[in-house]
């Protein structure tokens, strides 16, 4: 560790971003899969990526990864288009089917790695794969699906790079492999500065993983920032109500979701005011936060700030 | 070393628990001056929370005062927050210990007499710090409470 210990903040307003997305869509067939998506993910972040199936989680991240291109806008990499060589040798993509060749050994999957990437680390590889007592003359068909997301974790981290996009990464990893996983992953990604952007539909699982989280909803970003600043605007407030009339409480405040189940009226809010109600008030937690959300598509897209493109970016709309 | 214990449902944040087992480890003596905290590598690897989260904690008892960070090398406690009252073998702590013996005698369950003791706590603390009467012996009950929150009065150097 460095002196002094390092912010990310710091780097926040002077570093381009890792990922900005300016008015960006895509349409399959005549269905919207991404639309309009405006956002950046400050370099240096942790950032969780939620969103129902169908959302458009998978295609923002083959945008980001190169491995589509965008119908409308635009998406940069470290500021620039994810297509040049440059951009590629520093994003790595783990997507949900993970492509390894199943003919080849642990070790012979490594080595294709290290051929095919100039700054390989065959030593942060091999660690991944230790950890899980995987043999390297194991044939990697012959693996368990954890087995096998292990190797291909492994195979992008040992790529060392500066964006790392996972899809759903640990669907098939047992709850201990899960944990061990994560936590390896945010070793690099301490060791490195890595970005990293995660898709998940566990959300507890990003809940004190994340530092960032981007919530997309029928193809559009329903919710973007740093989790602190999320956390902390927002209250989850519990309190008794006679009736079927608007709730006093709530006037005036930016109401996410209301839920009523007799008398109890649980809601999420957004206080506009300091909130002097004889209710129990709590911050939300992360999980508690993006379910919300995910049950009010109605709810207004809220961005905190610095998760917006720089006003003037949006010109090539 | 320490190792850090992250409970993911407890309510409170990760940053604050990194922070508050920092602290009541210094004030157990089982962190002292010159010793090394666990790299921020260590402690996301073993508990996988979010790195940032661990440099912020870090950052909070640097600026408290309480640990160095040093270039390349790590962080190191540069002041001990141990008290002689709140060692295990204080008379405060012999003190607590009859005071729990006696409820158990009394028939409360542990719920019951952490219950009490918070009430105690949150009466206690309530108002601006007494005059402490600075030997270990005659300290009223409230100092007992070093362990377990981050009171200002606890904060001082010892």
């Amino acid at each position: 560790m460095s002196h002094p210990i390092p912010d990310p903040a710091d780097h926040l307003a002077d570093d381009p971003p890792a990922l900005e997305a300016i008015g960006l869509g895509l349409k399959y067939r005549r269905q919207w899969a991404l639309r309009d998506c405006d956002f950046r993910l400050p370099a240096g972040r942790i950032c969780g990526l939620v969103g129902p199936n169908g959302a458009g989680k998978s295609t923002l991240m083959s945008l980001a990864a190169h491995l589509l291109t965008p119908g409308a806008g635009e998406i940069k990499v470290f500021g620039g288009p994810p297509g040049t060589p440059a951009a590629r040798r520093r994003t790595a993509f783990l997507g949900q089917d993970k492509p390894l060749y199943p003919r080849l050994t642990v070790a012979e999957t490594l080595r294709a790695g290290h051929e095919l990437n100039p700054g390989w680390d065959q030593e942060a590889a091999e660690r991944i794969v230790r950890h899980g007592n995987l043999s390297m003359s194991a044939r990697v068909g012959g693996l368990s699906g954890g087995q096998r997301t292990r190797v291909a974790l492994a195979l992008a981290l040992g790529k060392r790079p500066d964006l790392l996009l996972l899809d759903e990464p640990l669907s098939d990893v047992d709850p201990v492999a899960r944990q061990e996983l994560t936590g390896l992953v945010l070793a690099e990604a301490v060791e490195n500065g890595t970005t990293v952007l995660i898709s998940s539909h566990v959300l507890a699982e990003l809940d004190g993983v994340c530092d960032y989280v981007l919530v997309l909803g029928d193809g559009r970003v329903r919710l973007a920032g740093d989790v602190d600043e999320l956390l902390v605007s927002h209250r989850r407030i519990v309190g008794a109500h006679e009736g079927d009339d608007p709730v006093p409480e709530l006037d005036g405040h930016h109401v996410v979701e209301v839920r009523r189940t007799g008398r109890q009226v649980t809601a999420m809010i957004r206080p506009t005011a300091d909130l002097d109600i004889d209710w129990d008030v709590a911050e939300p937690t992360l999980e508690e936060l993006l379910l919300s959300y995910l049950r009010s598509p109605d709810a207004p897209a809220l961005f905190t700030p610095g998760a917006r493109p720089a006003a003037g970016a949006g010109a090539a709309r | 070393m320490v190792e850090y214990l992250i409970d993911r449902h407890s309510g409170l944040s990760p940053y604050l628990q990194i922070v508050e087992q920092t602290k009541r480890a210094l004030r157990l003596g089982v962190l002292r001056p010159g010793d090394q905290l666990p790299t921020a590598r260590e402690v996301v690897q073993a508990t996988a929370i979010n790195p940032n989260t661990v440099l912020k904690a870090y950052r909070e008892l640097e600026r408290e005062g309480l640990v160095d960070s040093r270039r390349g090398v790590g962080t190191f406690v540069r002041r001990s927050l141990a008290k002689p009252q709140t060692v295990a073998d204080s008379p405060l702590h012999a003190e607590l210990a009859a005071w729990v013996r006696h409820a158990r005698e009394a028939g409360l369950d542990r719920e019951d007499a952490a219950a009490l003791i918070t009430i105690a706590l949150d009466s206690g603390f309530a108002g601006p710090a007494p005059a402490t009467t600075g030997t270990a012996g005659t300290a009223s009950a409230t100092h007992t409470t070093g362990t377990t929150d981050t009171d200002k009065a606890d904060e001082e150097p010892g």
